[in-house]
């Protein structure tokens, strides 16, 4: 998916005069063909997210579109007022790529994980948060990206994610797509969750529980249509690797508390316990941790169902 | 205060820019990154014909585009939002690539407080400004030696200031920042042909105003009394 994005930075900038990309400190190579045959558009400015972020604003003022890449916690936490105030109160299209959101640098610990990047950026009114599933997602969202007229935060997954998206849906901006229909409970979900959801409904199915998964890519602007219609369902159910507070979850309550749609059952948020991670490991295994893996969802569903069922 | 005669010297004599056309894509570019002297931004703007005079009156009242820090879109002629400190420069940089890029031969001036420049921002911002030798662009410091809680040399010492500026690859002058000659010389054009060029302009906080220069306890004051308002004018009328 990380691949996959830059790799369209390259190929819409030799497309669009206006695109411009700009690195912290990656990895050596990264664009290098970008960097050969425009290196008046391609800039690596080291370990400066603050300077980074106030640079793409100048930029973006001038008519350009800058795709600004770096590591998701400090393009988040780092540089917060310049988000909030160079890009998100001028309103610029500036593009934030956040490598490894959610748990994909789980070896690294809690300094270097982005488990609370969508509940900050959610905060900023003109930012839209987006968390697409695979790379071929990736692939139509990027090519949708570039006139959109506001800030983007792309949250970026591991890479060699599992490919769910069907290209002949294209990816739109603020649009949620089912992926697997109706049932009892509706799961929402973005990212690479999508995917592990789409298994646990299966899991579902084999003990004659049945469940519709929406993918919701989009974080911000929520697809409030495609969240009513979850609520004709028994129990809603949202899935994010991310901290249960201010993410998928909390985007997907607001929207029904707002229009007063809650589900016979309620809502059921799955996530992150408020707490900072303490254990390494890889994503799956902090995954499982946190019973997020299809047989957790599938488990944490089944039970919550259970219980909500003998309460009502 | 301390930044009037900096703005009076870039409008009237410095910067290439069109009142009744304030996005004209050739003008030169001033940010005023220290936000909080935007009365003195104002004041020019407005003497230059970007909107009524009568406006000023309106200054941070509730219906009013003029706030206690400018932003763009809102006032004409104002580049960037700006309040929280150490944004302006890395903004500048951006704007002075993005000149660059499309070969446009118009400067970009930021204009930062002494106090602003605590900030780390403005210092990786530095960095990057020399990095891509960026002769378009030209820093202004205003230096009254004075923030919010006191004197800057006791707050957080900025010395040798210039020395710093030089080692992080500016070509860096100082000047009298209330002598309009030696500004307009030092502004005029780029300092080097390579290089960011930074001012130093050495001021004084509350200029003009006898009983409030170098006051500390003048920095953020807005509510005076009748007697005070009338102080202030006699000072003025004084100074003639």
């Amino acid at each position: 998916m990380r691949k996959t994005c830059l790799n369209m930075i390259y190929e819409l900038a030799k497309q669009d005069e206006r695109i411009v990309f700009v690195g912290s400190d990656l990895g050596p190579g990264l664009l290098d063909d970008m960097k050969t045959e425009m290196p008046e558009r391609f800039y690596m400015e080291g370990v400066s997210e603050q300077n980074i972020i106030g640079m793409a604003a100048g930029l973006a003022m001038e008519g350009f579109i800058p795709y600004v890449n770096t590591i998701a916690t400090f393009i988040t936490r780092r540089c917060f007022e310049q988000v909030a105030v160079d890009l998100c109160l001028h309103d610029l299209p500036v593009r934030l790529i956040g490598n490894g959101g959610g748990l994909v640098y789980a070896p690294l610990g809690p300094t270097h994980l982005a488990v609370e990047d969508i509940g900050i950026m959610r905060t900023l009114p003109n930012m839209a948060i987006v968390s697409p599933s695979d790379a071929e997602e990736m692939k139509s969202f990027m090519r949708n990206s570039v006139e959109w007229p506001h800030p983007i935060y792309i949250r970026l997954g591991k890479g060699g994610d599992p490919v769910i998206f069907d290209d002949s849906r294209p990816f739109e901006l603020g649009k949620a797509s089912t992926l697997r229909d109706g049932g009892d409970v509706r799961i929402i979900s973005s990212g690479i969750m999508s995917k592990h959801c789409m298994d646990a409904a299966k899991l579902l199915a084999d003990r004659n529980i049945s469940a519709g998964v929406v993918h919701m890519p989009t974080v911000k602007p929520v697809d409030v249509d495609a969240v009513l219609a979850a609520s004709d369902g028994k129990l809603i159910v949202t899935v994010e690797e991310h901290f249960r507070t201010g993410g998928l979850g909390s985007a997907v309550a607001d929207v029904l508390v707002d229009a007063n749609r809650i589900p016979e059952l309620g809502v059921l948020r799955l996530g992150i316990e408020d707490r900072f991670p303490t254990k390494y490991g890889s994503q799956d295994e902090q995954l499982e941790q946190y019973q997020l893996h299809p047989a957790g969802i599938a488990q944490q569903i089944e039970d919550a169902l259970a219980q909500r069922s003998e309460d009502t | 205060m301390s930044l009037i005669e900096i703005f009076r010297v870039l409008y009237d004599d410095v910067l290439k820019h069109r009142p009744d056309e304030p996005l004209w894509p050739d003008r030169d570019r001033c940010i005023l990154s220290k936000g909080h002297g935007c009365l003195a931004i104002y004041v020019l703007l407005a003497s230059h014909g970007y909107f009524p005079t009568q406006e000023l009156r309106t200054f941070c009242r509730f219906p009013s585009f003029l706030g206690g820090h400018p932003e763009r879109g809102k006032v004409p002629g104002v580049e960037a939002s700006t309040g929280a400190l150490g944004h302006g420069l890395s903004i500048g940089v951006g704007t002075a690539l993005a000149l660059r890029i499309q070969k446009r031969d118009s400067r970009v001036f930021v204009i930062m407080g002494d106090g602003e420049i605590n900030e780390g921002s403005v210092w990786e911002a530095a960095m990057s400004a020399a990095k891509h030798d960026l002769s378009n662009l030209t820093a202004v410091i205003d230096y009254n030696k004075i923030q919010s809680y006191g004197r800057t040399s006791e707050v957080l010492e900025l010395e040798p200031l210039l020395d710093k500026w030089r080692a992080f690859g500016f070509e860096a002058r100082e000047c009298d920042g209330h002598d309009v000659g030696a500004l307009r010389d030092l502004l005029s054009n780029p300092l080097s042909e390579s290089k960011p060029g930074l001012i130093l302009a050495h001021t004084v906080k509350g200029k003009g105003i006898p009983f409030a220069e170098n006051d500390p306890t003048w920095h953020h004051k807005s509510r005076l009394s009748p007697e005070q308002i009338e102080t202030l004018y006699a000072a003025l009328s004084e100074e003639g």
